[in-house]
């Protein structure tokens, strides 16, 4: 937009926010401050002067510099060539400021977030007549946007009206008009393979729908214990170094998402250079293509501006919604939601409002409710059944689960990994905690189960919690008295949990084999180490010693089963599951042998 | 320069200082100060308006008078000359010379504040370090590029440890070490004095640049001096292509400096009366570690934080966990049974080291046998809660071999001489001396070729 007609004044500048004159402006409207022309945004106005939060580092900038209004408030553009990109927290494209400004990121860059050179093959839908009309949402056509992202193009949602004109199959640049809108009060709109959104404005759709399918991530204590459904709603809550990254990088690498959007919000920038240099290397277990063909990234990293911090997450689900929109089941990791509260907290703190719970603003909790609402399934407008599932961590200081962030997440999330440091320490990964975890979809998920995998799903599941729940009763007692105070049964039960822990519930990130486990080789092991534990029970009742079982050299193959077996490799655990039998049948017959001989 | 002085100040608390009728002072200025003796200080300013500024005095406004306070904007950010000729130099907070020689000439002037290295300009580091000691090459190790700090305590011994690194950290195979930059906040005359004859002994003066701020210099100036030494590492590696290490010592006095100056601010606190920004704050300096596309250098950052009463969820521990990538815990029970360095690797981690290992790197089984010396430990130290509620007699054979472990792992696989310049291969190599103490079928998280290859049991 040239409305740079607004124009004002700097009064004051503290840190990133800034005290304009500005008789006009509007609450929200992005501004260009100083010759240096740095992005920020309107966040509070005051008679004829306006608070603005700036975007980037206001060092050398003057009272008495020009500040301009943009006419519209902070906006990403959505099109063809949002996947494989990085941006930064306001949606500007890294690879190309590198270009610019080099190994460090300057200031005053106005770059458009999509290339404008590239040209996209554009194919109208068949059956869209000229003079129709055209409802606010409606499919236009298709791009081929990656190898397997056919990127739909839509009107966008606030507009309807008279097709005019639109553009016949063949090759466009995103400038090229591809169509004319006659709007309901006469003006005429062009369309264009690209659209801008407000981000702090949700992105319309029909109506809700409820989740059915669990989001498939490869990770066993994920899919197994605490599944999230597609549109679902989660929180990695965990003290620093407990797999909080990993647990998301992971699901970016795994899950059974058409598009992940993986939002690096005042964390490392060395995180997002593993997801840069590895995913288009890695390739997508469903789709066989690479991992870089579905994924986008938005990067502040913890040394960008704090203010455009705020705005990345905002940034990232309003691409999320976007893709929904064309009925893709998006996956939106945010690492962290800490570092956005407490840009937020930043903010609110310079503007003088009064904090409530460790500095942060009353808003806060509100705040959240309101993003994490902006996840779910959804019928789109013309494309179906479309998901934002949103995946946030958690960093509470000191690790400490009550802080104000964690708290608040906990309440509108329905599926709660909880990290903890115990476990991590232990070099017990993924750190997540049986106990302190929590998933409010385990009854629909059971149904996906118990269709696709097997009906025992459930029971094993509640089996496996059950023994892991004995587990900390019995460890409880020996601390207080020592093993020896524990029947042969209750040991059973000890090396069962262990069983579970070391053959199922730990999974390397790093193990080139273990790092995926299909469903089905999710609940083989699952289903291996309870049988183990089921006929080492039967076994034990009849007097056999706990020792005889723990020192079959097969428990070994049990417990290393899920790193020496691929998810193809179903057959093999079934074998092993046929060796234990078969070892166990044999110690049953010897026993019954050595007990008649005794008689 | 503006030739301009200004004679309006209005208040002066703290390190703080207000100036009227300055008009349209930028942001961020630096700014010399004359006081009533002639004397000069520094500062900067921290929040300007049409016709106030207000301004960060290092050196503090002790003494001042506000009749004869002569202000004078710079109308620039702090900025430091970079040449070769810093290595061997002593600076202060500032970039000022401390040790009697003449400032650095040069046309090359660096802003010290940085800016973000854009993460698409990066590389992922992957070089691993060999630092000669087992605890850290064989379960955390250091790459180049890593930001890994040293937790540690009042009385333990991070600087020894701190020196250690920088004696012997190289790459395998390599005798290329590093060009050093040494940044001391806050710390004792003793401490600075025991890296400078550290490095002295070690014969690699010529290749440190010191940047010291004493316990009893101006705490305000340990605000700028890690931007400071930052700018100069990043000239080293990235200008000169050198490999830099750079120690900063202690990241606990520079937070506490901030904490101050925040308080006299009136910021809005959060924990323990640390600013909310301290995050970010501690984020804009242990960032600038790393390597980058098409450079040759790189720069490995050690910052020491020594906690506040051994309590590592203690801000300043906490948020610097939360940014960089791992961290070396020191215990002081480990310090107590004599133990050097008392390592405890449980809490400590190094988050790069997945990329640095294995078989191109050091060895095959190094993954491996790193993660089942973190099992067996772990078991050990259970066991060893347990012996202590019940005594070891009460322990199955099976646990007393744990606690055999962990006494053999404390004195011989952390434990280790000072001088002690351990290769990758040897430490691996006690590791399954250690490992060889169980079973086969006990070591799951090995594969069977490590154990068919290196276990001692059949040797
Ligand atoms: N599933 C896993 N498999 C193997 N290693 C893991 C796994 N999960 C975590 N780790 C180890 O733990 C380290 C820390 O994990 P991660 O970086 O995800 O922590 P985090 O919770 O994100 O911490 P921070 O809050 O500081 O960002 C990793 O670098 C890795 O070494
Ligand atoms: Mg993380």
């Amino acid at each position: 937009m040239n409305r740079t007609d607004k124009q004002g004044t700097i009064r004051e500048i503290n840190g990133p926010i800034l005290t304009i004159h500005l008789p006009g402006i509007r609450n929200g409207e992005q501004v260009k401050i100083g010759e240096l022309g740095l992005f920020g945004e309107v966040i509070a106005l005051k008679g004829e002067t306006a608070l603005v939060q700036s975007y980037e580092s206001t060092e050398g900038v003057r009272p008495g510099e020009r500040v301009n209004g943009l006419g519209r408030p902070l906006s990403v553009e959505l099109g063809p060539g949002l996947l494989g990109s990085i941006f930064d927290g306001v949606q500007r494209p890294l690879d190309k400021v590198f270009l610019e400004s080099g190994d460090h990121i300057g200031r005053g860059i106005n770059l458009p977030a999509l290339d404008r050179e590239r040209n996209w093959h554009f194919t109208p839908e068949p059956d869209i007549e000229i003079g129709s009309t055209l409802s606010a949402g409606q499919l236009l056509g298709r791009v081929q946007e990656s190898a397997i992202i056919q990127h739909r193009i839509l009107v966008p949602p606030n507009l309807s009206g008279e097709l005019l004109e639109l553009a016949p199959e063949g090759e466009y640049r995103l400038d090229d008009p591809i169509g004319r809108l006659k709007l309901p009060d006469g003006k005429n709109h062009k369309l264009m393979l690209y659209q801008h959104w407000p981000v702090r404005t949700p992105r319309p759709y029909l109506r809700r729908d409820h989740g059915l399918s669990p989001l498939i991530t490869g990770q066993r204590i994920l899919d197994t214990f605490f599944p999230l459904l597609k549109g679902g709603k989660s929180a990695v809550p965990g003290p620093f170094g407990a797999g909080k990254t990993v647990v998301q990088q992971q699901i970016a690498r795994w899950s059974n998402a058409d598009i992940v959007i993986y939002v690096g919000c005042g964390e490392r920038g060395n995180e997002l250079v593993d997801v840069l240099e590895t995913f288009p290397q890695l390739q997508d277990p469903y789709s066989g293509h690479k991992l870089m063909e579905r994924t986008l990234l938005v990067a502040n990293t913890s040394n960008m501006p704090v203010v455009a911090r705020e705005a990345s997450i905002y940034v990232g689900i309003t691409m999320a919604e976007y893709y929904r929109d064309q009925g893709y089941d998006v996956v939106m990791l945010a690492d962290s939601t800490s570092r956005w509260a407490e840009a937020l907290r930043e903010v609110s703190g310079r503007l003088g409002q009064m904090p409530v719970e460790d500095g942060y603003p009353a808003y806060l909790a509100s705040r959240l409710a309101a993003f994490y609402e902006r996840a779910g399934r959804v019928e789109t407008r013309s494309c179906g059944k479309g998901s934002v599932t949103l995946i946030g961590a958690v960093s509470p200081p000191g690790g400490d689960f009550s802080e104000p962030v964690t708290a608040h997440t906990k309440e509108i999330i329905q599926t709660f990994w909880a990290l903890s440091k115990e476990l991590a320490d232990a070099r017990h990964y993924p750190a997540i905690d049986w106990v302190g975890s929590f998933s409010e979809h385990v009854a629909t998920a059971a149904e996906w189960w118990h269709k696709e995998i097997s009906p025992d799903w459930q029971h094993r599941r509640k089996q496996a919690l059950g023994l892991l729940a004995r587990d900390a009763e019995l460890s409880r007692i020996v601390n207080l008295v020592g093993p020896e105070a524990l029947s042969s049964a209750q040991r059973w039960e000890l090396e069962g949990a262990s069983l579970i822990k070391e053959g199922v519930l730990q999974q390397s990130a790093l193990d080139p084999v273990d790092t995926f486990s299909s469903p089905e080789k999710q609940f083989l092991l699952l289903d291996m180490v309870l049988m183990i534990y089921d006929r080492g029970a039967e076994l034990i009742e009849l007097g056999i010693s706990v020792q005889e079982l723990t020192d079959l050299p097969l428990m070994a193959k049990a417990r290393r089963a899920k790193q020496t077996f691929s998810s193809e490799q179903s057959d093999k655990i079934r074998a092993l599951m046929e060796e234990f039998k078969q070892a166990f049948a044999k110690i049953r017959l010897e026993y019954a042998k050595f007990k008649e001989h005794a008689q | 320069m503006s030739a301009r002085e200004y004679r309006t100040a209005s208040s002066a608390q703290g390190s703080l200082l207000v100036v009227q009728q300055a008009p349209n002072v930028a942001f961020g200025d630096q700014v010399l100060i004359r006081d009533h003796l002639n004397n000069l200080r520094n500062g900067q300013v921290i929040r300007t308006s049409e016709d106030e500024a207000l301004i960060q005095v290092y050196e503090g406004t002790g003494d001042l008078d506000l009749e004869n306070t002569w202000v004078r904007f710079l109308d620039q950010p702090l900025e430091i000359n970079l040449s070769p000729e810093i290595l061997g130099r002593i600076f202060n907070g500032i970039g000022k010379p401390k040790d009697n020689r003449p400032p650095i000439l040069s046309n090359v002037r660096r802003n010290v504040n940085g800016s973000a290295i854009n993460p698409a300009a990066r590389t992922y580091p992957r070089e691993f370090i060999q630092t000669g000691i087992s605890s850290i090459d064989g379960l955390n190790s250091l790459v180049r590029g890593q930001k890994l700090p040293i937790f540690s305590a009042s009385g333990l011994p991070h600087n020894r440890l701190a020196a250690q690194i920088v004696r012997q950290a190289k790459l395998v195979d390599q005798e290329s070490s590093f060009s050093v930059v040494f940044a001391a906040m806050g710390v004792s005359y003793a401490d600075a004095r025991f890296f400078q004859e550290e490095f002295a002994d070690s014969g690699v003066l010529g290749n440190v640049v010191m940047y010291i701020n004493l316990a009893d210099d101006p705490p305000v100036e340990r605000l700028a001096l890690p931007r400071v030494a930052l700018t100069a590492a990043e000239y080293l590696a990235f200008d000169l292509d050198r490999h830099v290490l750079v120690v900063l010592t202690d990241m606990t006095n520079y937070a506490e400096a901030l904490r101050e100056v925040a308080t006299a601010k009136g910021d809005v606190p959060s924990r323990k009366g640390y600013p909310g920004y301290l995050y970010s704050d501690l984020a804009e300096i242990y960032e600038r570690s790393g390597r980058i596309k098409d450079r040759h250098g790189s720069v490995t950052l050690v910052p020491v934080v020594t906690m506040p009463s051994d309590d590592i969820t203690h801000p300043i521990p906490d948020l610097t966990g939360y940014i960089t990538e791992g961290q070396i815990v020191l215990s002081r029970e480990l310090h107590n049974q004599g133990v050097y360095p008392p390592v405890f690797i449980s809490p400590s981690l190094s988050r790069l080291m997945k990329d640095g290992i294995g078989k191109d790197d050091t060895r095959e089984d190094h993954p491996r046998v790193a993660n089942q010396l973190y099992a067996m430990y772990a078991k050990a130290l259970e066991t060893r809660n347990l012996a202590a509620i019940i005594g070891a007699e009460e322990l199955s054979e099976r646990d007393r071999r744990y606690l055999k472990f962990a006494e053999a792992f404390d004195s011989q696989f952390i434990g280790q001489g000072e001088d002690e310049d351990r290769s990758i291969i040897e430490t691996l190599n006690l590791a399954w001396e250690l490992l060889s103490m169980f079973p086969k079928d006990m070591l799951t998280r090995v594969s069977e070729t490590d154990l068919a290859k290196y276990h001692r049991s059949d040797k």
